[in-house]
């Protein structure tokens, strides 16, 4: 039960771009079309998905103060949480040259597709805010870990395909001349997120 | 026209008469690259680059000033560093080499803010350590800092972070005068800017300023205040 809490918790309440704009440079720019959308927010629970438990492992066996000590008890007192930033950034990017000759190989036209977008999940602040978070929140289990690095994925994919569709649409009306393109797609952002905020205080 | 580029060109004959080396310290190209990103070239409203943090850090101005601090003092090094390094980064690796730069500059900031201000170091969370992927970083290493010398580069990075800056303080000054009325500064405390009258005839503030969504609003009126005073700007669609 704890895991549907965390997973549902993480699509909706804590909504990786409605609640903590992240990832919102690669959400602005491949909006466009439904289709990229969907490729790139595939991409982006893949990645989620492998890298959160991977430096959960991480967190837990190597960086938190006393998590060498499974190595030899005399490493106890050590604390390595401040290399936390360069190790999680380390395998965030190995992961993203994974999955890129992954999607060259066996899907070439979502590669050309995604084009530069690809290499650049990267520096989607929503993956390494995703690590940055479950350090934070300090999840129990692997599990749990894992479950939220999904649901935060899949909550960015629902975002990034809504906002696509709408601005498909949007193509077709009188948008003041300032406001087209960047501007309009702020302000409908920041109209989708008072919807989220309906699911504020939900508990399961 | 004509005119004006003969006077330009034989300023700079003047100048290369002179023997300094090359080009003036602060010459037109030079400020340039300072004040372009100040409004015809901005990080956020025209590059879109750097949203998230400029979003999530800006329900206090305190916050937003440390934060662009924080990138200025990044963006600087970091733009001087990738410049000083760029003829011997292999293309293949520049990525990973960009983000280790970035990576030890943002610890460095981490330690410094945890150590001398840890109450905002708390507030500011995990936006500290994203600043790694702040895609303005990553974006001026590569369009600028793996192309030019040292100090452009600098220059630029002083720039972009100060357009950077100052998107982030407005808004976070409109959503910290309507969430929650007034200004708090470190040591001086809260400086009211809605008179208490206005409480008295009814006036309240407005809680939806703190939460997050109104940032994405503000910063599209912004963009729509800019893009109006600054035809060129607007999109086809």
């Amino acid at each position: 039960m704890e895991a549907v809490n965390i997973f549902v918790k993480s699509i909706f309440i804590d909504n990786m771009i409605f609640a903590y704009f992240l990832g919102m440079c690669s959400y602005l720019a491949v909006s466009k079309t439904v289709k990229t959308a969907v490729g790139l927010g595939a991409a982006v629970i893949f990645v989620l998905g492998i890298t959160v438990p991977i430096n959960y492992l991480l967190e837990n066996f190597v960086l938190k103060e006393g998590a060498l000590e499974w190595l030899d008890p005399s490493l106890a007192s050590i604390d390595l949480s401040f290399l936390s930033f360069i190790m999680f950034i380390a395998v965030i990017a190995s992961m993203v040259q994974l999955v890129e000759m992954i999607v060259e190989k066996f899907a070439p036209a979502l590669y050309g597709a995604l084009g530069i977008f690809l290499p650049l999940i990267a520096v989607n602040c929503s993956i390494l805010g995703g690590a940055l978070f479950m350090q934070d929140r300090q999840y129990t289990n692997i599990g749990d870990a894992t479950v939220f690095g999904l649901g935060s994925g899949v909550g960015w994919f629902l975002a990034i395909v809504a906002i696509a569709a709408i601005r498909e649409k949007i193509r077709y009306s009188n948008v003041p001349a300032p406001l087209r393109g960047l501007g309009i797609t702020f302000i409908i952002t920041g109209l989708m997120g008072i919807g989220f905020m309906a699911f504020m205080g939900i508990e399961l | 026209m004509s005119t004006e580029t003969a006077e330009v060109q034989s300023q700079e004959q003047e100048v290369v008469k002179e023997a300094v080396p090359k080009e003036p310290l602060f010459s037109a190209k030079n400020k340039r690259l300072l004040t372009d990103p100040l409004d015809d070239d901005n990080p956020i409203t025209v590059q879109v680059l750097g949203i998230c943090s400029a979003l999530a850090i800006t329900v206090q101005v305190q916050q937003a000033v440390v934060m662009s601090l924080a990138v200025v003092f990044v963006m600087l090094f970091g733009n001087m560093i990738i410049s000083s390094l760029r003829n011997s980064i292999p293309s293949r690796i520049r990525i990973i080499v960009q983000l280790v730069v970035v990576a030890s500059l943002v610890i460095l900031v981490n330690e410094i803010l945890k150590a001398f201000l840890p109450d905002i170091s708390e507030k500011l969370s995990v936006f500290v350590g994203l600043i790694i992927t702040n895609c303005i970083i990553m974006g001026r290493f590569e369009a600028f800092a793996m192309g030019n010398k040292i100090f452009p580069s600098a220059l630029d990075g002083i720039g972009n972070a100060m357009g950077y800056a100052w998107i982030l303080v407005a808004v976070a000054v409109v959503r910290e005068i309507f969430g929650s009325g007034a200004i708090s500064f470190p040591g001086v405390g809260q400086i009211k800017f809605i008179p208490a009258s206005f409480f008295e005839a009814g006036y309240m503030n407005n809680n939806l300023m703190i939460l997050p969504p109104m940032a994405l609003i503000t910063v599209g009126v912004i963009i729509w205040i800019q893009r109006s005073r600054n035809q060129k700007l607007i999109e086809e669609n």
